[in-house]
């Protein structure tokens, strides 16, 4: 990766430009129409001469002569050529999956297929209005029936809805419906959801959003939730219960089955939080553990691309008691985010019922080989089996090397960091997630690039502090960033 | 090992409090800007919200954290800090002297809770 | 297991694996789920089909979409998209990146959204702009929410009835739970001047549902006078000509980004976007990218102003956004890169000649009426005198999607510059034979 100190703003000359636009199909003279909007740069007219163009007997007054824009348009003016190679390099200081190992903890970077790209992009999906009669739609209209059924399928769920499009979108929405059927059933005073102290931010933020009050309950010393604590929460204000399973530490909640009954003679729904669904993805279904209602991340589990950031999709399925109470929340303009469904359906039917079986076992396998290599050089606080991903809680040495300074030594050595400082139960948490789609030469090599900065962490903990050293940008002042916000150019 | 002042009474949330009169001049120990690191923003109430002790009446934040301050006694903000508007390292700087914000006292009673600099040292370690 | 694409393990890895784990089989592996919720059936899927069979799957749904030259807007617009978008976008360094938690190597997708929250600013006209939300209507929810968590102790949003029905139903939703009290109205100024007790903030659409451009010329002025707070919520590509939020005073700007240049793909995914004013520059939602410099002084990119967010904040967070749409704001920033100034008022220049030909056109059919006098950009209103079906029909069947009913009375047109005059006269013509 090299250095690319540019904005497209600096690269911008008067005159120039990267647009292909075609001739006035309509031009003023033939309309009648006076050209309201002028080729110069300067402001618009104030007044329009609508009624020119309306002579006899028109009901439309001159126009309102407040609505154009009065300051001038700032953008770039750049050729194409000056696009396509600012971007290009923009491009070359990125690190994706498909450059290297991507082992982010709970966000489950497994290879994104390209026959996926291709049928999204088709031109009889992308060029669909969203507002198009439905029987000129019965395409598309199929890729949702067929989603919900293969969703419904891996997962023991009864539907999706597939509005939300993202994972925290999935979990307001899920716990929109949660309310819904409460409300329903005149339940009004289910204000409190209880969430684990070792679940995603989302979480809390979720059910603060959706107007819940949150519920703290606490994990055990073996990480999972602590079924005695949790037992004196419940009751006659509990709305239920959001669970990510496995927990964020990549263990089963094995006590589930007792969670779910107790949950459910208080009154309370279990919502399954699905971004850790991956190891469970042919093996284990949360409909069949109890759960009521859940959200996927097709972006992790169902192998979509990041985008860097989004777009991503997080439908929301339910079991058959909140069934009626899907279609309420609309919690997002039109059908979803449609082309993010397209590539998920696609990975499926690549999957089938065949290959399905194996993801989420291959996806456990790795992740406790890494673990079970490296826990000779890391502190691992839970030693026991763990799922997709496992934590770390630092250098089991104490050389004053952090979890930050091991994270950013890994980017010199071409891997992407794993999630760290989080979970928050631990001080110097590294959360490693492989998925399935690494091999075992790839885990190999990046075991031993960690027991080698387990190593430098003893001989030269200065050189660690400093890292990383073979980026584009060594590790920014965030302080500055913060205290002295530069937000635009 | 963090500063604490003598004379100033401590809350548990790690806020101290200056009485001056009926007014309560209200900072955060030098322990708690130690815990928070690099302090990049101070969100204070406005002149004359009221506070209620217990509540929170604004936060710290630093890169990576955030912290509510929690009112140790209740009233009327008469004043507060602007300075920390722009400048939020005043308080990693000396944790005593920049003060966030004054309080005209409700309830004088509250300030019996508090804890006295002997006592707070035992918290703040 | 036969052999599969995306799953590079042999039975030799998966052996030496296993046997580093100290476990003799994968299902080992599952030692701690209660043997009950091991699925053993059968997965209710087909079986898997080569990539070959994936495709002509897809091309077989395809074949089942009409394909219509689409004249209808109503929040989601035709318009052209240059074949560079595409080819940066799908470019694997930005499609297969994370949110970019690991800025050392991160720098690209940094840039790129400091640059889209550059260009926020300049179409907007404000001071600050959040990397981007999951689309229009969630955007405009959020800055309901941001409208009341700015403004103390109040509660009630003033909701214009003339913004896009997608947006007021996702409003509506985002407000129920939150128990945010919303009165969606025609008459916002008045509503407004009545004096709403706990009044929080006012959403009014800069470009109508119907296409007209609105005047709100005094509106924040009362808005502001009441303590509350203005949301404008815009068409980005109609910024380039009509008034801005800034110009009308507005507090927050929202919209979908959809119009500067994302296909249309059936509704998603697009891109929402937030911008505001200086003093609300912390109560934004979601990702924020801040410049700064690095131990060498090189300037570069952050995410910034996390405190405000759900992995510090929980609970207390300013919302539970943790994504935004990054690869479709980089869509619309490329976008804007290519069209540039003169590109966009060009651009909006052709929307509203062949817009006004049109509804010239229509109207002198005689198969409609007038409904509204203001002024409009790309999209239009007209009343149908004739049966609106039999006219949707006759469109349908040669090809176009137009005239859509917004309700009883109403059909909208949407023109933009890739419709050619040939398609409008056609459209004019099979109108004019619609008994």
């Amino acid at each position: 990766m090299k250095y690319y100190d540019k904005l497209i703003f600096e690269l911008s000359k008067p005159g120039r430009t990267g647009y292909s636009l075609p001739a006035a199909a309509c031009p003023s003279e033939t309309s009648g129409c006076a050209g309201p909007l002028p080729s110069d740069d300067g402001p618009l007219p104030l007044t329009v001469p609508r009624v020119a163009r309306f002579p006899k007997g028109s009901c439309c007054q001159a126009a309102d002569s407040v609505v154009w824009r009065e300051s001038k348009l700032d953008l770039p003016e750049v050729s194409e050529v000056d696009v396509v190679r600012h971007y290009t390099n923009l491009s070359q200081m990125n690190f994706g999956v498909d450059t290297g190992f991507y082992p982010l903890g709970s966000c489950t970077m497994k290879y994104n297929p390209k026959i996926n790209e291709e049928i999204a992009n088709m031109p009889a999906f992308a060029g669909l209005h969203p507002l198009q009669p439905e029987h000129m739609v019965k395409g598309a209209l199929e890729v949702y029936v067929g989603m919900d059924r293969a969703l419904a399928a891996i997962t023991g769920m009864k539907h999706f809805t597939f509005l939300p499009c993202a994972g925290a979108h999935g979990e307001l929405t899920g716990l929109m419906l949660m309310r819904e059927y409460h409300m329903s059933r005149g339940d009004t005073a289910r204000t409190k959801v209880i969430v684990p102290d070792s679940a995603h931010g989302t979480n809390p933020a979720s059910a603060a959003v959706c107007g819940l009050d949150i519920v703290v309950v606490k994990s055990k010393e073996d990480g999972l939730v602590d079924v005695e604590a949790l037992k004196p929460l419940l009751g006659p204000d509990i709305a239920g219960i959001m669970l990510t399973n496995p927990n964020t530490l990549g263990l089963f909640e094995r006590d589930i089955k007792q969670i779910s009954e107790l949950v459910h003679e208080c009154g309370g729904l279990l919502y399954y939080d699905g971004a850790n669904m991956n190891p469970l993805l042919g093996m284990v279904r949360p409909g069949d553990m109890g759960f009521d209602i859940m959200h996927l991340n097709l972006h992790k589990t169902f192998s979509t691309p990041h985008g860097g950031g989004g777009p991503g999709s997080g439908p929301v399925g339910v079991s058959d008691k909140v069934v009626p109470f899907l279609h309420i929340p609309h919690t997002s303009g039109f059908h979803g985010n449609f082309g993010v469904i397209l590539r998920a359906y696609a990975y499926i039917l690549m999957l089938g019922r065949e290959n399905v079986k194996m993801a989420g076992k291959l996806a456990t396998l790795g992740a406790n080989y890494i673990k079970e290599s490296l826990k000779g050089c890391y502190k691992l606080p839970i030693p026991t089996v763990c799922k997709h991903e496992f934590v770390f809680d630092g250098l089991l040495e104490d050389n004053g090397v952090t979890t930050l300074d091991v994270a950013k030594r890994l980017l010199d050595y071409g891997f992407h960091a794993p999630t760290i400082y989080f979970p928050l139960l631990f001080h110097q948490a590294i959360m490693i997630e492989p998925t399935e789609t690494e091999s075992l030469e790839t885990l190999d090599a990046f075991i031993d690039v960690m027991r080698k900065i387990a190593v430098e962490a003893r001989t030269d903990p200065e050189m660690l502090h400093a890292a990383p050293h073979n980026t584009p940008i060594g590790r920014p002042d965030e302080t500055t960033a913060a205290r002295q916000p530069v937000l635009k150019a | 090992m963090s500063k604490i002042a003598e004379g100033l009474l401590y809350s548990e949330s790690h806020e101290w409090v200056k009485v001056d009169g009926n007014v309560a001049i209200i900072g955060v120990s030098d322990f708690a800007q130690g815990e928070m690191g690099d302090i990049t923003y101070v969100e204070m109430p406005d002149v004359d919200d009221e506070v209620s002790a217990g509540d929170d009446f604004g936060a710290l934040e630093s890169v990576k954290t955030s912290s509510e301050l929690v009112a140790p006694v209740s009233g009327k903000v008469v004043a507060r800090n602007d300075e920390l508007e722009d400048r939020p390292e005043l308080i990693n700087e000396d944790a005593y002297e920049a003060w966030i914000i004054k309080v005209e006292m409700s309830d004088k009673a509250e300030l019996d809770a508090l804890l006295n600099a002997a006592s707070y040292a035992e918290i703040a370690k | 297991m036969g052999a599969f694409s995306y799953f590079p393990q042999t039975e030799e890895d998966i052996r030496i694996m296993l046997e580093r784990i100290g476990v003799s089989s994968l299902d080992d592996l599952y030692a701690d789920v209660p043997a009950e919720y091991i699925y053993k059936g059968e997965y209710d899927l087909p079986s898997a089909m080569s990539e070959q069979q994936v495709r002509d799957f897809f091309e077989g749904l395809a074949a089942k979409n009409s394909r219509l030259k689409v004249f209808v807007g109503q929040g989601a617009y035709d318009h052209y998209v240059p074949s560079v978008i595409p080819y940066i976008t799908s470019r694997s360094e930005f499609l297969t990146a994370y949110t970019p938690y690991q800025c050392e190597i991160s720098q690209g997708t940094l840039r790129y959204i400091f640059e889209w929250q550059s260009m926020i600013c300049r179409l907007t006209g404000l001071a600050c702009s959040n990397a981007s939300m999951y689309d229009g209507p969630t955007a405009a929810a959020e800055a309901m929410r941001m409208c009341v968590a700015s403004t103390k102790k109040r509660n009630s949003v003033i909701v214009s009835a003339r913004l896009l029905p997608h947006v007021i139903d996702t409003i509506r939703t985002y407000a129920k739970y939150a128990g945010i009290h919303v009165v969606v109205t025609d008459k916002v100024a008045e509503e407004v001047a009545e004096g709403v007790l706990d009044l929080a903030g006012v959403i009014v659409p800069s470009i109508n549902r119907f296409g007209i451009i609105e005047s709100h010329l005094g509106l924040a002025e009362l808005v502001h006078g009441m303590g509350a707070l203005l949301v404008e919520y815009c068409d980005p590509s109609a910024l380039a000509v009509v008034k801005t939020p800034a110009e009308w005073g507005a507090d927050i700007a929202v919209g979908d980004g959809q119009s500067l240049g994302i296909p249309l793909c059936f509704g998603g995914p697009y891109v929402g976007f937030m911008a505001c004013t200086e003093s609300l520059m912390r109560k934004l939602p979601g990702r924020i990218v801040g410049q700064t410099t690095d131990a060498s002084g090189k300037r570069c990119y952050v995410l910034t102003l996390q405190a405000r967010e759900q992995h510090i904040r929980r609970e207390k967070a300013t919302s539970n956004i943790c994504s935004n749409e990054s690869l479709m704001a980089l869509w619309c920033t490329v976008y804007l890169s290519l069209m540039g100034p003169d590109g966009m008022r060009k651009l909006n220049a052709l929307c509203y000649e062949g817009s006004h030909y049109l509804h010239d056109a229509l109207l002198a059919t005689g198969k409609f009426g007038r409904v509204f006098d203001g002024e409009f950009l790309k999209e239009f209103c007209l009343k149908p005198l004739c049966n609106v079906e039999k006219l949707q029909q006759a469109l349908l069947d040669a090809g176009f999607f137009a005239a859509l009913q917004t309700e009883e009375g109403y059909v909208t047109f949407c023109v933009t510059e890739k419709h050619t005059r040939e398609e409008l006269d056609r459209i004019v013509e099979i109108v004019k034979s619609v008994k």
